[in-house]
């Protein structure tokens, strides 16, 4: 039996809940099927009229049913479920009272056109609209839920709510590595021994056509359409953009002293987070990769662990010319030659980027991969990029003993996140 | 486990009254009347940023351009932090420093959105209207403008502290979480030094829209904060920003750095915001803080009516016959910031040896409360 401590002596983390919800399915067993059958859950967005944008395709939840449909709402709903599954499975506390934290990585919200409409509607201008039209229908008090709908802080609170989970609820950005920070968060607090438990979520419902639009105006999302499933191309040398994703994971972390005294099931152990910034540019790594190098490092020495140690690397994989190229000089300067062999796949091949939620969701696939022993494929990889020579486990699902992940979260604003996750931890095994 | 002592060696205000910590104090000692802009988006007041000269602290024009008020307030303030701490050219200890940012984001093109809504009102095809008109005339630098985060990316490249970096979201509570979150690593040695604050943009129509479809802000002439409950409530936005350096006490001491004061663990709660909660929530943040007997407070209440009753009557009974101070009369209330904008006037008030020990309730408006306690060093 492992210890309750780490090497460094702080209480070991053990993760005893899973929950996820992405464009494939909900929850952990729809997705994982489709994810190690290699299926694509990227489509030809329905949800608003395309016409006129360059990107057609996203891969959203369309499976859910709201009465309207907002970023807030989509998000608050996709957490509830994964965060659900997740406490469900752990065992711990009872409904609406779990006794932890709540860690949640959330899109930064804001006011949508259909509401922007409405109050502009509402004001009766018949002239030009500006902002003054816009508070005066505010000021009618017609419009009273939108401010709680509207504030960065309401997703979280409501699932605070609904969850009982204790103290102040933390609703966090750092961008495209937001849900590895969630969980990052839930660890120092338990390892602070502040809590002895910690609903970690990152969720994201944000495909709309502003969201789109700005992602398009940055050149960063890819253009081909048809067919969609085809688009997301990480590591491939014809890659020429991420897919923007919609969905949520969630993690229950707990010390593994107390998972262990409520004989909780162990699903498995964040050993290690490892985090650097980067302030090279608002949109580009550092061209040595110092800051992704550094991070990798960190999250290595963090969990005790050498780069040997590695059995697999769920990648950040977004499918950007950048990001990949990055990713890759990373690794490779940590890993050393070893690099060339060792498995790294790109869930976001197959959900696409679900961007705020994405740590979040591949922390529960990399732990999946841990517990089937089977590691999911990169699709999309037809054309390979002889810059980057890696395994990146193409087209198809492969059976291996996986001990140790290292998962990868890279963000606009310069935030590298690296998480280690394992079977065990080293000492132990 | 052991709690290392834990000091602020760093602070950067910049509010409507100013950029240094003295005027700060000045106008909160002298009783000073707050300054207003009540035209510019009448009948809603705010408490404008002040003039300033943005190239000391942030040298490039192509950065300035590239954000938004609230970034380049924010990236200011950080950068008066770390020349107050005295750190502002130790390059290796800020690339180790850690950052947790307070804020919210998603600054708009108001003219922008004024002529899409005005082409939507006749638009044959809304949809694709909507989707022509966000191609052609959004700015694709605005949105690394809008990105919650990019304030503390900002303060990354501008100023290269680069270590592990977190920005926090949620109004008030957020500043007072990240307080709290910062003091609790460097406390348990999960880092030695970090960089938090907060800021926050007044002056902008999209921002008073979410407030005002809340019912929330203030439409008349400016009024002290604890006087407005009485009639009818609400807020007056202010644009501030302010950042603190805190370390452990023996990280500063070995660096030989000047402490301003002593940052005492934070409270902070949540509740559902029955009657009665904002109060049981003061208290017990006050028992756990534990202030001392002299302790002044330093009152964040918005002036919403409600919370700010409930906050105002539990402190008069908890702490009777203190100084009381309500900063919205000083800044205007400041959202994200309100946290640190507290701890960074608290901490002047020490410096200055206007007090000893300073208490500061942080109550949201709709959500969070919590209390950040700072005392002199001696």
């Amino acid at each position: 039996m492992a210890a309750d401590t780490d090497a460094q002596g702080r209480p070991l983390v053990a993760v005893t809940g899973l929950g996820l919800v992405t464009s494939l399915g909900c929850g952990q067993d729809e997705t994982w099927a489709a994810l190690t059958a290699g299926r694509s859950g990227v489509r030809a967005i329905t949800r608003f009229p395309t016409e006129g944008l360059r990107t057609r395709i996203a891969g959203t939840v369309d499976f859910i049913d709201l009465d309207a449909l907002s970023a807030p709402l989509l998000s608050e709903r996709l957490a509830e479920l994964a965060g659900r599954e997740a406490v469900a499975q752990s065992g711990l506390g009872r409904p609406g009272d779990f006794p932890g934290a709540l860690f949640m990585a959330v899109p930064p919200v804001e006011m949508e056109w259909d509401q922007r409409r409405e109050l502009a509607q509402a004001s009766a201008a018949t002239g030009e609209v500006t902002y003054v039209d816009l508070l005066r229908a505010a000021a009618t008090g017609a419009f009273r839920p939108w401010h709680d709908l509207f504030t960065f802080g309401t997703v979280a609170d409501r699932i605070a709510d609904r969850f009982g989970t204790l103290g102040s609820p933390i609703s966090l950005s750092t961008a495209c590595s937001s849900g590895a920070t969630a969980i990052q968060l839930g660890v120092e607090a338990i390892r602070r021994r502040e809590t002895d438990a910690a609903l970690c979520i990152g969720t994201d419902g944000s495909v709309n056509p502003e969201s789109l639009v700005r992602f398009s105006l940055l050149s960063a999302l890819s253009t081909q359409n048809d067919p969609p499933e085809g688009a997301s191309k990480p590591f491939s040398r014809n890659r020429d953009g991420f897919v923007m994703g919609e969905g949520a994971g969630a993690l229950v972390l707990e010390s593994a002293a107390s998972a262990r005294a409520r004989g909780a099931r162990i699903l498995g152990y964040v050993l290690g987070c490892g985090e650097k910034g980067d302030g090279f540019h608002r949109t580009r790594s550092s061209p040595d990769g110092a800051p992704i190098i550094a991070a990798i490092r960190m999250a290595l020495d963090d969990a005790d662990l050498g780069p040997d140690d590695i059995d697999y690397v769920n990648a950040h994989g977004t499918g950007t010319p950048e990001n990949d190229k990055m990713e890759s000089l990373g690794l490779t300067s940590v890993l050393g030659e070893r690099m060339k062999s060792v498995p790294i796949s790109s869930n976001k091949s197959m959900v696409g980027h679900t961007l705020t939620a994405a740590g979040a969701v591949e922390a529960v696939a990399s732990l999946k991969t841990i517990a089937e022993g089977r590691i999911p494929p990169t699709i999309n990889y037809a054309v390979p990029d002889p810059a980057i020579p890696l395994d990146v486990v193409p087209g198809a699902a492969r059976d291996a003993q996986i001990r140790f992940v290292l998962s990868n979260s890279f963000g606009f604003g310069g935030q590298n996140s690296c998480l280690v996750f394992g079977a065990e931890p080293k000492t132990a095994t | 486990m052991t709690r290392r002592p834990v000091v602020v060696t760093g602070v950067g205000l910049v509010s409507s009254l100013g950029e240094s910590l003295g005027e700060h104090v000045a106008a909160l000692m002298g009783g000073e009347p707050p300054r207003i802009d009540a035209e510019r988006f009448a009948p809603y007041p705010v408490h404008p940023a002040p003039p300033i000269t943005w190239d000391p602290q942030i040298p490039k024009k192509s950065d300035q351009r590239q954000m938004e008020p609230w970034q380049r307030l924010g990236c200011y303030a950080a950068g008066l932090a770390l020349d107050s701490a005295g750190l502002k050219d130790d390059v290796a200890l800020k690339a180790r420093m850690q950052l947790i940012v307070a804020s919210g984001g998603g600054e708009r093109d108001w003219a922008v959105d004024g002529q899409i809504l005005t082409g939507l009102r006749d638009a044959a095809d809304p949809g694709a209207y909507l989707n022509e008109r966000l191609m052609g005339d959004l700015r694709p630098t605005l949105f690394l403008a809008q990105l919650s985060n990019l304030l503390a990316g900002n303060v990354s490249i501008v100023h290269g502290v680069t270590g592990a970096s977190r920005t926090f979201m949620g109004e008030e509570a957020c500043g007072t979480d990240a307080l709290r979150i910062a003091e609790a690593r460097v406390a348990a040695a999960q880092a030695d030094i970090m960089m938090v604050g907060g800021s926050f943009n007044a002056e902008r129509p999209d921002s008073l829209l979410v407030f005002e479809m809340g019912g929330y802000l203030w439409s008349h002439p400016y009024v002290p904060v604890l006087e407005r409950p009485a009639q009818g409530g609400g807020f007056i936005l202010g644009s501030a920003a302010a950042f603190l350096v805190i370390e452990s006490e023996d990280h500063a001491a070995t660096r030989g750095a000047r402490t301003l004061a002593r940052l005492h663990p934070v409270g902070s709660a949540r509740t559902r915001r029955e009657p009665g909660d904002v109060e049981r929530s003061i208290e017990r943040l006050w028992r756990e803080a534990a202030p001392a007997p002299d302790a002044t407070i330093l009152s964040a209440a918005t002036g919403v009516a409600g919370p700010t009753q409930e906050e105002t009557v539990t402190l008069t009974r908890l702490g009777p016959g203190r100084p009381y101070h309500a900063l919205g009369d000083l800044v205007g209330h400041t959202l994200e910031a309100s946290a640190p904008v507290a701890a960074a006037v608290g901490a002047g008030l020490i410096l200055a040896g206007h007090a000893s020990d300073v208490v500061a309730p942080i109550v949201g408006h709709r959500r969070g409360e919590g209390l950040v306690r700072l005392s002199a060093m001696s």
